[in-house]
């Protein structure tokens, strides 16, 4: 059955809760200054939201109906996605859902995480039952062992290399040093990157993310509610989501995105060349050329020669991550998967000030989550339109 | 690798390193993995309507969502996928250790699973998987040389889930157990750095210097049922012993009503509080030093007889005995493992000794104990049962333990 479109729904405010390395708030306080943040850009109350999705991985005890009380919210429509890097897109389409469906006529879609000095090692601790059974005793705790074991293989399926992970990170260093809201304020050199330490080769420091705390957030409307209030909106033109796929590979070669990915231009009515501005999930860089793949920029096992052959800042003729990416402005936990989400909606919005890609009326952005053991579950994209797309 | 040398002399202005131990936290499925490591088994779940093995343990099949899952001998093969070096662990146990090698195998049982992997591991070898008990007492896979019986032991990795006597100091609790002299051969040709025998009742004659003529063997007086001998030993030799082989034992016959309570409580006194004094003095010394190098203190290793699993009415008390020193055991191997420190239980048949004279072959003599010792201990096992006799029970009580008890009534 084919798709069915998104029709009137928009997403506007995109929301960005300056990230902390370190925070002694508690998520729910990076909760509610992205809910002030929201009611103040969309010109209403916070009681006005009667839809709200809620994605964090640090809100224990609390889950999104406890949080309903703590912000005066009482919302008809409520969604809790602690679902990792997917969970941006997840909570997107369903809150897009919803509001075409006339179930909830404002959604705010809310990702926010604390990050204490030992928060990042109780959420390994409590990650999920595979993890605690059949990956922290091997000395796997926390994701670069388990991701180091698929970038090997990758690199010896596809002849990726680290010069090309360094291109990409190098180039996401340079949009970052453009956002002044990144965590990474230093430069970074392709010498410095091709030298630095060890963490679980091939994995090595500046393949890494940094934790943090921090929220992203935007809004779900219909378009007439968003001109009503004045709001700059984008229409989402496609969206993907599909956990588990792939089983069958003994190691992770490809995301879901592979299995879906001619339904997403399709219902975008769009091909990858269609595409201003891309933002990729980028836990690890192989991963954002994993995607290049399997989105459909690339043949599979060619991203190494796509790589080496496009310029990924943001002036450059294949515009990608240009806020930092996770890599460069910090991984907020749950923050990771709506932070494209965010950063593509201010593009096609023109409202990304000094990462603005001139002329971006198209973009895409794509969700990755939860190495449950092996690899990778979750993974999902969406392709938004400004004015014009 | 080299192989592992003697450990220097302690600096003794150095702390004793604190043990530390990996993650330890399982579900409930996960420990039938636990079950068939503590014997040395390599077993994996496996769906019993439709065939498949799968890994980590399930709660349904991913196949055909039965709830039938059941632990099945697998074969131990398997092909490397990937290996990494985690040169930095989050964690604090693997960060000691550092670089902790890793590799994502496939099984040829099927499934792909994570693994402690042997330094020559790399995409593309052959290698044997392994059911192994870590430093938390917790099941994990090792991945080690494929031909069976190749010694990974220069494998610092499969050291630290071992309790190899190698450059170890060994205390076998009575020297007069039949057993004694076998496991002093056994002890020394496994490279043990002293074997130290425990005589109780000096004054009583023994034959000192048949044990005394292999290298670094002595017999020291110890008696476990004092408390002033107990504790003279601990103060000497506490922190000089890394291996405990307790061998005491008090068997006398007789049945729940004709035997004598004074023969059965000095069975309890020679199996339960006998070692449960040695315990108290000297496993703390041994808890603290469970991370103490390469021949830190490893494991303690409890002789007992398969009865105590399965009571023989003509030899009630004894019986009892056995059964309170293994529910005793249980509990002392909780608290070794605070220090990664293993309990070994060895479960024989009726043993080649004066007090089972008149009892049936087959019989288990010194030899096949001190074997089984060894064994256990290189391979870092929870359970063993030797001889014929006691492997027979152990596959009678996993059929049907109604039938063992009746049948026990003909011996």
């Amino acid at each position: 059955m084919a798709r069915r479109g998104y029709e009137d729904v928009v997403l506007t405010v995109p929301v960005t809760v300056p990230y902390q390395r370190y925070s002694v708030e508690s998520t729910a306080w990076w909760a509610g200054r992205a809910l002030a943040a929201l009611a103040a850009g969309a010109g209403m109350s916070h009681r006005d939201f009667d839809g709200f999705s809620f994605a964090s991985f640090s809100a224990a005890p609390d889950s999104a109906i406890g949080l309903t009380q703590h912000f005066g919210l009482s919302p008809r429509f409520l969604d809790f996605v602690p679902l990792g890097g997917v969970a941006g897109v997840v909570s997107l389409r369903r809150a897009a859902r919803a509001v075409q469906m006339g179930d909830a006529d404002v959604v705010a879609c809310v990702a926010a995480e604390t990050n204490g000095v030992h928060t990042f090692r109780y959420g390994l601790e409590n990650f999920s039952r595979f993890s605690q059974d059949a990956v922290y005793p091997y000395g796997a705790g926390g994701p670069n062992v388990s991701f180091a074991l698929i970038c090997q293989n990758y690199m010896a399926q596809t002849g990726a290399t680290r010069e090309d992970f360094g291109k990409l990170c190098v180039a996401m260093r340079d949009n970052a040093l453009k956002n002044p809201n990144a965590l990474m304020k230093k430069p970074l050199t392709l010498e410095q990157y091709l030298g630095a330490r060890a963490i679980a080769p091939p994995i090595h420091l500046f393949d890494c993310v940094m934790p943090c705390a921090g929220a992203e957030a935007f809004l779900v409307m219909r378009e007439e509610t968003a001109k009503a209030q004045g709001l700059p909106y984008a229409h989402l033109l496609g969206s993907i989501e599909r956990h588990n796929a792939f089983a069958e590979d003994p190691v992770q070669m490809r995301g879901g995105w592979a299995k879906d990915m001619p339904e997403l231009y399709a219902m975008a009515g769009t091909t990858p060349d269609g595409i201003d501005v891309v933002n990729t999930y980028d836990d690890y860089p192989f991963v954002c050329m994993m995607q290049f793949e399997d989105l459909g920029f690339c043949k599979k096992g060619e991203a190494s020669d796509f790589v080496q052959a496009h310029d990924f800042t943001i002036a450059g003729d294949f515009p990608h991550n240009t806020c930092g990416g996770q890599l460069s402005a910090g991984q907020a936990g749950c923050g990771g998967g709506h932070m494209g989400i965010v950063e593509v909606l201010r593009q096609v919005t023109g409202q990304a000030g000094p990462t603005q890609v001139s002329g971006a009326k198209r973009g895409l952005a794509s969700g990755f989550g939860m190495i449950n053991f092996d690899r990778g579950l979750g993974s999902g994209a969406v392709i938004l339109g400004g004015e014009g797309a | 690798m080299a192989p592992l040398q003697p450990p220097r002399r302690k600096d003794p202005l150095k702390r004793t390193r604190l043990p530390l131990l990996p993650p330890g936290q399982r579900s409930r499925a996960a420990h039938h993995l636990t079950a068939a490591a503590a014997e040395g088994r390599f077993a994996l779940p496996r769906c019993a309507v439709c065939g498949a093995f799968h890994f980590p343990v399930r709660e349904a099949c991913p196949d055909c969502l039965s709830a039938r899952i059941e632990m099945v001998e697998a074969p131990e093969g398997a092909t490397v996928l990937s290996q990494t070096t985690a040169e930095v662990p989050a964690d604090n146990y693997f960060r000691e250790r550092a670089p902790w090698r890793v590799g994502l195998v496939k099984m040829d049982a099927g499934p792909t699973a994570l693994v402690h992997l042997h330094p020559e591991g790399i995409a593309g070898s052959r290698l044997r998987l392994v059911l192994m008990l870590d430093r938390a007492g917790q099941a994990v896979l090792y991945a080690g040389p494929e031909q069976k019986g190749a010694d990974p032991m220069t494998d610092p990795q499969w050291r630290e889930m071992t309790a190899d006597p190698l450059h170890r100091r060994v205390l076998i609790t009575d020297a007069r157990s039949f057993a004694a002299p076998a496991l002093v051969k056994a002890l020394v040709e496994a490279g043990a750095r002293e074997v130290r025998l425990g005589l109780p009742e000096a004054w009583k004659p023994f034959a000192t210097e048949k044990l005394t003529a292999l290298p670094g063997v002595s017999v020291v007086p110890l008696d476990l049922g004092s408390e002033r001998s107990v504790a003279d030993h601990a103060r000497d030799y506490g922190g000089k012993t890394e291996i405990v082989i307790n061998t005491a034992d008090h068997m006398r016959p007789g049945g729940a009503l004709g035997g004598s309570i004074t023969a059965t409580r000095d069975a309890m006194e020679a199996v339960v509080f006998g070692p449960m004094r040695l315990a108290q003095a000297l496993a703390p010394a041994m808890i603290g030093r469970g991370a103490d190098g390469p021949t830190g203190a490893a494991a303690w290793v409890n002789l007992l007889s398969v009865h105590a699993l399965a009571p023989s009415p003509a030899l009630a008390g004894w019986s009892a005995a056995q059964a309170a020193a293994l529910a005793w055991s249980h509990s002392l191997r909780a608290d070794l493992a605070q220090g990664g420190v293993k309990l070994l239980n060895l479960f024989c048949g009726p043993a080649d000794s004066d007090w089972f004279q008149t009892w049936p072959q087959p019989k288990v003599g010194g030899s096949a104990v001190a074997t089984a010792a060894v064994s256990g201990l290189k391979r870092g096992l929870e359970e063993m049962f030797v001889g014929d006799v006691a492997k027979d029970v152990q596959a009678r009580l996993a059929a049907n333990p109604k039938a063992v008890e009746r049948e026990m009534r003909q011996g």
